[in-house]
């Protein structure tokens, strides 16, 4: 008898545990899967509006004859390659450098480094729009030392557009990384970089044989998180640069919501385009897990 | 550590610190100065601060935005940490078979990225009436996977003993999550509160695309109308941008180790 009680006591908690956790389940269920599936099914579709027809794959093939929409692919590639190795590895130096026993203010240091995490994504693409501007404080210096004759155009060159996108980043993203290595050399005992010290090992050696090694799972989160979020900018390139000059930092989030809200809506092909975005992530997060795996 | 490399660590922690704060320092005293005083590479504050503000007041409605965002991002909040938590504590303390399995679906959700839901939760909230409204605001992030994890996570530290003998005196599972649980994860609730708020607060894509009405106008959608024209005057937008940028600080210099612990905490 007992037994058999204890069985419903054990049936019982078991619908309890259900019960806690269906609201949070079911709201993650119909605002991500849900919408997701019918995004995929919209992207075979075509039209304006309520008159959507089943068009196939046309969405798909007309994404790829698209040049802005290929261009916002290249745009958003460049700022990945170069922004997530670069911030990644400052952001490991310093925390690395922080992690130092003998430093003094540290916790000035690490509040200052961390300190552009307060600011939101569309102020401090505004704050670094006007200091970029062609009456921007950085031209105001550069002219007044001489390094340049004229105040240059950054905002609206190509290039120099897309390097301030990259700088804006950097800024606002590194003391974010650089908290979670942090986090992880904590778990680290001090003591290993001690022994290595007496050892002999240099404080070049000990990075790369101690702190990366031992960082890797930190260092594989923040490198699928940091890839995932650049895949999606957004803010950025609307606020700083507005994807100019002629779409040329335009990033796929970007065009996408353009294409849905901005211009004449076209929910299907925006749908398609934004599965590309899905399917990216997905590859390239699988890719860093493997690659993170084999090292082992 | 020989002294040469003891200052060159010093100097370039000086250097990057510097980058850190100074475009925030320059918004500060931007918003201090008059526009002609900001062009001219002033960097001292000024004492233009009222009229900015006046002129601000005067172009776009910042109270009304600024109490929009109030609002929602709170309710948001509240309402995210209680159906996150209430989750993450089903999950680890009842946990079984099947909702691990669960669980690692729900953490697939993680990688959805948002402009791929974007236009069917659009289409739904205008379908559901729910377009500038709180509820269409608060509806796609009130539960996400990350909080759920976090608090899965630090449900694993809650002691069974204490569990089992509430249950022996007769505490209902209910009362021992609101009287038991909350009151022992404070600082878990602190973290998942301070992210959960800049998130809101922050949010930008979402808004933009629901909040149809220039009276349901989040923060930073004005402060982003504030660029838009030929003439730029920075006094005032700086000023703009740094009360869009004062809730977050606040939150920041209060719970910054919450903070911290907040982006982090799940991941331990």
């Amino acid at each position: 008898m007992s037994k058999s009680k204890k069985m419903t006591l054990s049936k019982k908690q078991n619908l309890t545990g259900w019960v806690f956790l269906a609201p949070g389940a079911f709201l993650i269920f119909i605002m991500s899967f849900v919408p997701m599936f019918r995004a995929l099914l919209l992207s075979f579709k075509s039209g304006v509006g309520a008159n959507m027809k089943w068009s196939g794959i046309s969405n798909y093939v007309r994404m790829f004859q698209d040049t802005v929409f290929v261009q916002s692919i290249k745009n958003t590639f460049f700022y990945l390659i170069i922004q997530v190795p670069v911030m990644l590895i400052l952001a490991l130096v310093l925390a690395s450098i922080l992690n130092n026993k003998d430093l003094r203010f540290k916790g000035l240091f690490r509040t200052m480094i961390f300190l552009p995490c307060a600011t939101s994504l569309v102020a401090y693409a505004i704050i670094f729009r006007s200091l970029f501007a062609n009456n921007g404080l950085v031209n105001l210096i550069l002219v007044n030392l001489g390094i340049l004759d004229q105040p240059y155009a950054f905002l609206t060159n190509t290039t120099s557009a897309r390097i301030v996108i990259i700088i804006a980043l950097l800024w606002r993203w590194t003391g974010y990384n650089m908290v979670f290595y942090l986090s992880g050399l904590q778990n680290i005992e001090y003591s290993v970089y001690e022994a290595a010290k007496i050892d002999g090992a240099s404080a070049v050696q000990s990075f790369f044989k101690i702190t990366v090694p031992l960082l890797k799972p930190t260092i594989l989160l923040t490198a699928i998180m940091s890839t995932n979020g650049t895949l999606q900018l957004f803010d950025e390139s609307v606020n700083l640069t507005s994807g100019g000059p002629a779409n040329t930092s335009i990033t796929m989030s970007h065009y996408i919501y353009d294409m849905s809200f901005k211009y004449v809506p076209n929910f299907g092909y925006a749908a398609a385009m934004s599965f590309l975005i899905l399917v990216l992530v997905a590859v390239l997060a699988f890719l860093q897990m493997k690659v993170g795996d084999k090292r082992d | 550590m020989t002294k040469v490399r003891k200052i060159g660590m010093y100097v370039f922690l000086c250097i990057v610190s510097f980058i850190s704060v100074f475009p925030l320092y320059w918004m500060v005293s931007a918003a201090t100065n008059k526009s002609a005083d900001v062009i001219s590479g002033r960097l001292i504050p000024g004492g233009y601060f009222m009229e900015n503000l006046n002129n601000l007041l005067a172009s776009q409605n910042i109270g009304r935005a600024f109490g929009n965002s109030f609002k929602y991002a709170a309710i948001l909040t509240i309402a995210s940490l209680l159906v996150s938590s209430l989750a993450g504590y089903g999950f680890e303390i009842f946990h079984d078979k099947g909702k691990d399995l669960l669980m690692s679906i729900i953490l697939l959700a993680m990688m959805v990225p948002f402009v791929a839901t974007m236009i069917p939760l659009f289409q739904m909230c205008s379908k559901a009436g729910w377009l500038n409204t709180t509820i269409g605001f608060i509806l796609p992030t009130i539960s996400t996977p990350f909080l759920i994890m976090m608090f899965r996570q630090s449900a694993r530290s809650f002691p069974h003993d204490i569990m089992e003998a509430a249950r022996i005196d007769g505490l209902s599972e209910i009362r021992i999550f609101f009287q038991m649980f909350i009151p022992t994860m404070r600082s878990t609730y602190a973290a998942a509160m301070t992210i959960t708020f800049m998130n809101a607060w922050n949010s930008y894509l979402w808004p933009k695309v629901i909040m149809t009405d220039s009276a349901s106008q989040t923060m930073p959608m004005v402060v982003a109308n504030l660029t838009e024209g030929y003439v730029t005057d920075y006094g005032m937008l700086m000023l703009a941008v740094l009360i869009c940028t004062l809730p977050t600080a606040v939150v920041f210099f209060c719970l910054q180790n919450a903070f911290a612990e907040g982006i982090t905490g799940a991941v331990k």
